[in-house]
Parts: structure tokens; C-alpha cells; sequence
């Protein structure tokens, strides 16, 4: 795992000694701190219930649901976790309950069915033209990955929103969805792989066109 | 696992998402690493693969409606003014601890100071505690910092290692991969160049397992 990487220090670990200060009071009853809490996270909570709902005004619905959920259980947490991987799997649980009660149900659980196994072959092996980050600044652009996101069936989709956008671990992805270590692995290569085609593909149809590095050095 | 020796390009496709992930074993990674130097398009794929998670983990790709920030307060204030009315559709299980939030204070009138909703990007995630002098690693056409031997570090032939607080004053954002344990839990809306506040200077040294 990437977190191997990572410097841990015995004092850096779940949170900062300013979150785990918020923790502990709103534990104590202090509930008027608690947005100040997940503020932080607000966004990544909506991103996660979208990711499975795919509807603004659900996907906004079931963040707040999920948050006073977690304000209502605050003191099951325990500062060994981190704070806002707890949110985002309340918030998965949530977004799930919502989605079983929804008729869509049905369709989705068979969709998720089709070709887990079956190998994806990247189809685009040009040389790969950097999109650089700064490239996000643009609306257009940002539309552009979304749209190409929203285009992936519902099990990559998720998978990789959990992963590489909320930063969840393989363990926890999979916990939060309730999947195998296995297909979070195997969804998560194919989520990376179609989107990489998509943005392959986005470049030959002038997605990016007027991206501001293009002047000067070639981002390839 | 594959046996063989040799490496083939569909061998990669299966595992590159595992590489990227610093999750395939030793000898394996590095006849991947062999196969990346003489063979073009896995080349190509791995960049594309890394490009593609490195822009989705950026915080600007996360949009919310506007005044969602306002919403969500506004209902934490009213569920605390009468819990009783916002949990109806909610599991049983949930009832007791209701009760007992009643009795630690949950009727708690809020304050209704709005919160301005700050653009949360990674160009503005907090660096405040990443320990400044940590040692991290910039590649040369890349505006982010590393823990020596990520992934996502953009060019490794250029890179440069310095301290993390000489990164940030040099302009340079930390990575949200690498570095996600430090920029987590830091409060919003504040810029990386806050690092100098950090409080407990003393709490890491540099002290990298690196990637290898
Ligand atoms: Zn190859
Ligand atoms: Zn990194």
C-alpha cells in the first residue's frame, strides 16, 4: 500500500490534537462544535453519497442524514480510527440504505454481476500527454473528468470514488462497501484503466485543447 | 503471481494498479520496472494510470451545490433545538443513543454565525502538520511534495530532496497521497503557508522507510 510510504510518527497518527480536542468535547455533550468538526470533510462526505446516488439533491439529503448520524453515535467513535474515514462509512451505509429502497435497485444488483472477471484491455497506447493539475482550474476541464467518471458502470464508479478521491484504503473501501479486498482490487484496476482510455480518447477530441502548459514545453 | 521470468505486456496491464499501490512483491515490481524501461506503451499506461488517479484526488474535482455548507449547519442547529423530529426515517438502533445524547446536552440552542465555505483545493490543503523539517523529495516540472519514494512523484530522474518547510516556501502543495496522514485533520480554508504555526516542531524527525 502507498501508506507504507508514509513517515509514521508515534504523535501523528488519527487526527490532529485540534480534532481530537473537537472529538472529545462534542463527545461530552458539546454538540454546537460538531460542525466545525466535519466541516472539513463536508465535501468529501457529499462526494461519497453522489458517487452512489448519482442525484444532488439525494446525495445532499443523505450527507446530512449521515452527519447527524455520526453527531448521534460521536461517542462510539474511538480516536484510534480516523475521523473522516468514520464519516465516509457512515455515509456509504447511509447512501446504500437509501439506494436498496430505491426500485434501481434491482437493475444495479444485476449490473453488478456482468464481466467482474473478465480482463480489460487498455486501448490506447499513444504516448500518455500529462494532464497537469493546474489543467483543474478550469471548470471545463473539471466537467470533462466528471462527465467521464459518470460514464463508468456503478461498481467502478464507486470503487475508485472511495479510493482515489476520498482516500480510503483498499481494507476500508472494502469494508464500507461490503466487497472482497479482491474486487476492490480488481474494479479499482479496471475504474483506472477506462478512465484513462476517456481521457485518452478526450484528447484526440480536443477536451483539452486550450490547456495553458501547451504553450512552451510539451506536457509530454 | 507469474512464475516466468519474462514479464509480458498483459502481466503489466493486470498489475499495474497493484503497482501503483506499492502492493505487488519486491521481485516482481522490479522485473515491472525492467519491463517500463524497454517497453513504450506500458510506459505510457502507467503514466496515464498515475496522471489519472493524481487529478481525481485532487480536492477541486469534489463539487458540492452551493450553500450546501449552510444546509448542513442549519440542520445540525435544528436537530438540536428538537431531535426529536430529524431521525423518524432511522434504524431502531439509533433510539438509545438519541436518549442519551438528551441527557449529555443535546438541546443545546446553536449559534447562527454563518461559516463562510472556504474553496477547499489541494493547492489549499493545510501543511500546518507536516513537521517542517521533514525531509520530502520535488521533481523538477511538478508543483508538489513527496515522502521520498512515492508513486506519485512526477519526474524521479529530476527530483530534489529538501525539508518540507523550504517545499512549501518554495510554492510547492503537498501530495494528497503521500502525505494524507498530515493534511487530513487540519482545519479548512487555511493555505499551506500557515506551516510555520505548526506547534509541536519536535514531533517528527526525518525518519523515511521508503519506498524500495
Ligand atoms: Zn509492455
Ligand atoms: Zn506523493
Amino acid at each position: 500500500m502507498a501508506e507504507a510510504n508514509v513517515v509514521v510518527n508515534n504523535s501523528v497518527q488519527a487526527g490532529t490534537s485540534h480534532e481530537l480536542e473537537l472529538i472529545d468535547r462534542v463527545q461530552r455533550g458539546e454538540n454546537s462544535l460538531f460542525y466545525e468538526l466535519v466541516r472539513p470533510y463536508e465535501r468529501r462526505v457529499f462526494a461519497a453519497a453522489m458517487a452512489i446516488l448519482r442525484n444532488e439533491s439525494d446525495a445532499e439529503d443523505v450527507a446530512q442524514e449521515a452527519m447527524l448520524k455520526a453527531l448521534r453515535a460521536i461517542r462510539q467513535f474511538r480516536a484510534d480510527a480516523r475521523f473522516s474515514t468514520w464519516l465516509i462509512q457512515i455515509t456509504v451505509n447511509e447512501a446504500l440504505m437509501r439506494r436498496r429502497k430505491d426500485r434501481n435497485g434491482v437493475m444495479e444488483a444485476i449490473d453488478d454481476r456482468r464481466d467482474e472477471e473478465s480482463d480489460y484491455a487498455p486501448r490506447d497506447f499513444a504516448d500518455w500527454r500529462e494532464i497537469p493539475s493546474e489543467a483543474l482550474e478550469r471548470k471545463e476541464v473539471r466537467q470533462r473528468l466528471a462527465q467521464a467518471l459518470a460514464s463508468l458502470d456503478r461498481k467502478y464508479r464507486e470503487v475508485f470514488v472511495l479510493r482515489d478521491m476520498e482516500q480510503l484504503n483498499i481494507q476500508e473501501t472494502a469494508d464500507a462497501l461490503g466487497i472482497s479486498i479482491a474486487s476492490v482490487k480488481t474494479r479499482l484496476l479496471r475504474a483506472r484503466l477506462m478512465l484513462r482510455d476517456l481521457l485518452a480518447a478526450g484528447w484526440e477530441q480536443g477536451w483539452f485543447s486550450r490547456l495553458p502548459f501547451e504553450k512552451g514545453t510539451k506536457p509530454w | 503471481m507469474v512464475n516466468d521470468n519474462i514479464v509480458n505486456c498483459e502481466h503489466v496491464w493486470r498489475e499495474i494498479s497493484n503497482y501503483l499501490e506499492d502492493d505487488v512483491d519486491a521481485s516482481f515490481r522490479s522485473r515491472m520496472d525492467e519491463h517500463f524501461q524497454t517497453c513504450s506503451a506500458c510506459r505510457s499506461l502507467l503514466e496515464g494510470t498515475r496522471n489519472v488517479i493524481q487529478l481525481y484526488s485532487d480536492e477541486r474535482m469534489i463539487e458540492v451545490p452551493s450553500g450546501f455548507g449552510s444546509r448542513l449547519q442549519h440542520r445540525l442547529a435544528q436537530s438540536r433545538r428538537a431531535p426529536g423530529r430529524s431521525w423518524s426515517p432511522w434504524s431502531a438502533w439509533l433510539v438509545p443513543l438519541a436518549a442519551l445524547l438528551l441527557i449529555t446536552g443535546g438541546v443545546r440552542i446553536a449559534s447562527s454565525r454563518t461559516v463562510p465555505q472556504p474553496l477547499l483545493s489541494a493547492h489549499a490543503q493545510p501543511a500546518r502538520n507536516i513537521p517542517p523539517d521533514m525531509v520530502v523529495v520535488v521533481s523538477a516540472d511538478a508543483k508538489q511534495f513527496h515522502v521520498p519514494g512515492c508513486e506519485f512523484i512526477h519526474n524521479k530522474e529530476r527530483e530534489r530532496t529538501l525539508t518540507a518547510k523550504e517545499a512549501v516556501d518554495q510554492g510547492y502543495v503537498p501530495c494528497v497521497r503521500c502525505l494524507r496522514k498530515y493534511l487530513q485533520t487540519a482545519s479548512a480554508g487555511r493555505t499551506s503557508l500557515e506551516m510555520e504555526a505548526t506547534s509541536e516542531p519536535d514531533i517528527a524527525g526525518p525518519k523515511q522507510d521508503g519506498g524500495e
